[in-house]
């Protein structure tokens, strides 16, 4: 099963299950732009599986309305960065509304935020800006890495009754995995994707798998890299990322998110903080994402790099480089 | 008090002096707000008296109140409204406790929404009142969003969604109206136009032919009325409210009003013309009603009754809200999020 058919499962078990769940956005009849709701309108319907206008701050908006009054709804805004059309209804409305209005209502909404570069699709298809949302009380933030978690950790998202910014990747959509039978995943619980002693890497959604790749090779230049893919954003396992941490004495967070204020700057703070151990993070430049992919590829990070960059982390120590 | 009342009243007489109730009550609460606001926020180059009771901007729809009246006395409690950042108004038409309403203004535990709103945010999801809002046309998406959850669920509810004149010239303007007539939704829309934008007359700011216009043109149907006259607000919105309950799709009431006061209650609002504020005074909604009353027979006397129990009434919220207690700090972390809840660094 790939990760487009194992969020696709994961929607349709919770609406067979519950007549609450909805689903709405553009194009999301045909099967969305990127097959993750194929087969949905015509299992469900359209008064269940909603075509919209392009109209982001009214998508938005509209759900936070339908979860208040008692539905479920899963928000399909295509690309993350649309959703800066409907930043209001997320920032001020959906995050704000359970607190500013003393608890009265919920608002159990999941929005499908897609992340990450998307090959030749230059600067407004392509941003990951997980850490925009990290950064707002009242949201939940999930990135999944693989078709497992992608399907488990939708489902948890579904059921769990606060405002979720879910974060897939838009190059993961076509990747095949396993998808185990009544597999689950806990929000805020991040995956040991790798055991290892010498450094922690702690990464998310697409870069997790060049992270492994990256941690293999390592190995046989004789360092031995623990792979954590955080999988939730916001609650972060502050837990399993600190005793690994702890163990390793090192650690490397990485991201393809803008590296300047990114999420990794929060986790190597936290790190730094609370155990006193070399951080040191790698995320992209602060430049916009480019066409051409001479240009792209300036924005990306690849598993070569993050060899790079933790061979070197290990081998001089973690301790700050020289200047020259 | 009721909630809304019964479309059938008794008489002409009755349904009159109880919209005139309502419009008493909201006057007199907001009257007792603006006193005990006084100070209460930095604007326009003042400073702050941090002895003021009600804190922050607030937003006062004095010389509004039939609007609010007009149309609330045509929802039933189960149905649902949406308002703008000058919702007091609203929220007490729709049948919120004014002592519960009045706490909130005081930042009280046991407030409307337990001190964590204020006055731009008073909401009372227990009479279907989904929030007051600080962004101007914020509430369109969510009211549609009701509406659209309404028709899914197959609830008889509808929603009456209040903005002002500067939201339509926002986006979700455009897109809720759009969203609200391509599904046929239970939704009124309710213009409030005050004339201004908060210190600039809309009127400059608007092109074409306004919000009613506008609506056509998204095709729904739009009545334009006088606001201040809460017979014609309660006349057009029965109608109204009446054609979306039969299943007649989203309906647009364009209601022209005129802002008494200030942007906030501290904004003496210099800026406009001082015959213009006068003669809108002449129509003053509680004026105009008080003489239609007459006209049908109801005492001078019992006009007085009503305005003191209205002013007891909101004595009896400002004694509550005075000797509430705040939120303990503590507050400040709960209702937040289920998930990662304690997780605040």
């Amino acid at each position: 099963m790939n990760y487009a058919q194992a969020a696709c499962q994961a929607l349709a078990e919770a609406m067979r299950a519950d007549a609450r769940v909805i689903a709405l956005g553009e194009d999301v009849g045909h099967g969305g732009i990127f097959g993750q709701y194929r087969g949905l309108q015509q299992e469900f319907g359209a008064a269940r599986v909603i075509d919209t206008p392009i109209s982001e701050a009214t998508i938005m908006g509209a759900a936070v309305g339908m979860a208040l009054t008692g539905l479920r709804p899963v928000v399909e805004m295509r690309v993350a960065d649309f959703a800066l059309c409907a930043i209001d209804e997320i920032v001020n409305q959906a995050a704000k509304n359970r607190y500013m209005f003393g608890g009265q209502g919920r608002v159990p909404l999941v929005a499908r935020l897609p992340i990450g570069i998307w090959s030749g699709s230059a600067a407004q298809h392509s941003q990951s800006l997980e850490a925009w949302f990290a950064h707002i009380p009242g949201l939940v933030v999930v990135a999944p890495a693989t078709p497992a978690d992608n399907y488990a950790l939708l489902a948890a998202a579904i059921a769990c009754g606060d405002p979720v910014i879910y974060m897939e990747h838009k190059e993961l959509w076509g990747l095949e995995g396993e998808v185990p039978p009544q597999h689950t995943a806990a929000l805020g619980k991040a995956r040991l994707a790798r055991s290892g002693t010498d450094l922690t890497l702690v990464t998310w959604s697409k870069l997790v798998h060049a992270a492994v790749a990256a941690a293999e090779q390592a190995a046989q230049q004789g360092v031995s890299v623990e792979v954590i893919d955080l999988r939730t954003i916001w609650p972060w396992d502050r837990e399993l990322v600190l005793a690994s941490a702890a163990r390793t004495g090192r650690l490397l967070v990485a991201h393809e998110a803008v590296q300047a204020a990114g999420f990794g700057a929060e986790v190597a703070a936290t790190v730094a903080e609370e155990l006193g151990v070399p951080v040191k993070r790698v995320g992209a430049p602060r430049i916009p994402i480019g066409y051409a992919r001479t240009l792209e590829d300036v924005a990306r990070i690849s598993a070569e790099k993050l060899l790079q960059e933790l061979i070197h982390f290990v081998r001089s120590d973690g301790r700050k480089r020289s200047v020259a | 008090m009721p909630a809304s009342i019964p479309a059938a009243t008794p008489s002409p007489a009755e349904r009159l002096l109880s919209l005139y109730r309502t419009m008493a009550r909201i006057r007199a609460f907001e009257n007792a707000a603006e006193e005990t606001s006084r100070g209460g926020v930095a604007v326009f180059g003042a400073a702050t008296d941090t002895s003021a009771l009600v804190r922050g901007p607030l937003h006062l729809s004095t010389g509004q109140e039939a609007v609010a009246a007009g149309v609330c006395a045509n929802l039933e409690r189960s149905d649902y409204l949406t308002s703008t950042h000058r919702g007091h108004g609203h929220t007490l038409a729709k049948g919120a406790n004014t002592s519960a309403m009045m706490s909130e203004l005081f930042g009280r535990a046991g407030g409307t929404n337990k001190g964590k709103g204020g006055s731009m945010h008073i909401a009372d999801f227990a009479v279907g009142m989904l929030g007051a809002n600080g962004v101007v046309a914020a509430g369109i998406p969510i009211a549609v969003g009701a509406a659209h959850s309404a028709k899914i669920r197959g609830s008889r509810a509808i929603v009456a969604c209040f903005f002002g004149d500067g939201a339509i010239n926002r986006g979700p303007f455009l897109e809720g109206l759009n969203w609200a007539k391509i599904f046929e939704l239970p939704v009124l829309f309710v213009c409030e136009d005050n004339r201004y934008s908060a210190t600039t007359a809309t009127d400059a700011m608007t092109a074409g032919e306004g919000a009613a216009a506008r609506a056509r043109g998204i095709g729904l149907p739009a009545e334009t009325v006088d606001g201040n006259d809460v017979l014609a607000v309660d006349a057009a919105a029965r109608e109204l409210v009446a054609r979306i309950r039969a299943g007649a799709g989203p309906q647009f009431l364009h209601a022209l009003t005129y802002r008494v006061k200030g942007h906030v209650s501290v904004d003496a609002a210099a800026y406009r013309d001082q015959g213009e504020v006068e003669s809108a005074l002449e129509g003053d909604p509680l004026k105009l009603a008080s003489r239609r009353l007459a006209a049908l027979g109801v005492t001078a006397e019992r006009i007085a009754e009503v305005d003191r129990e209205a002013r007891a009434e909101i004595e009896a919220a400002l004694a509550a809200a005075r000797a509430a207690r705040s939120p303990e700090p503590a507050e400040a972390y709960a209702d937040i999020q289920d998930t990662g809840a304690g997780q605040w660094h």
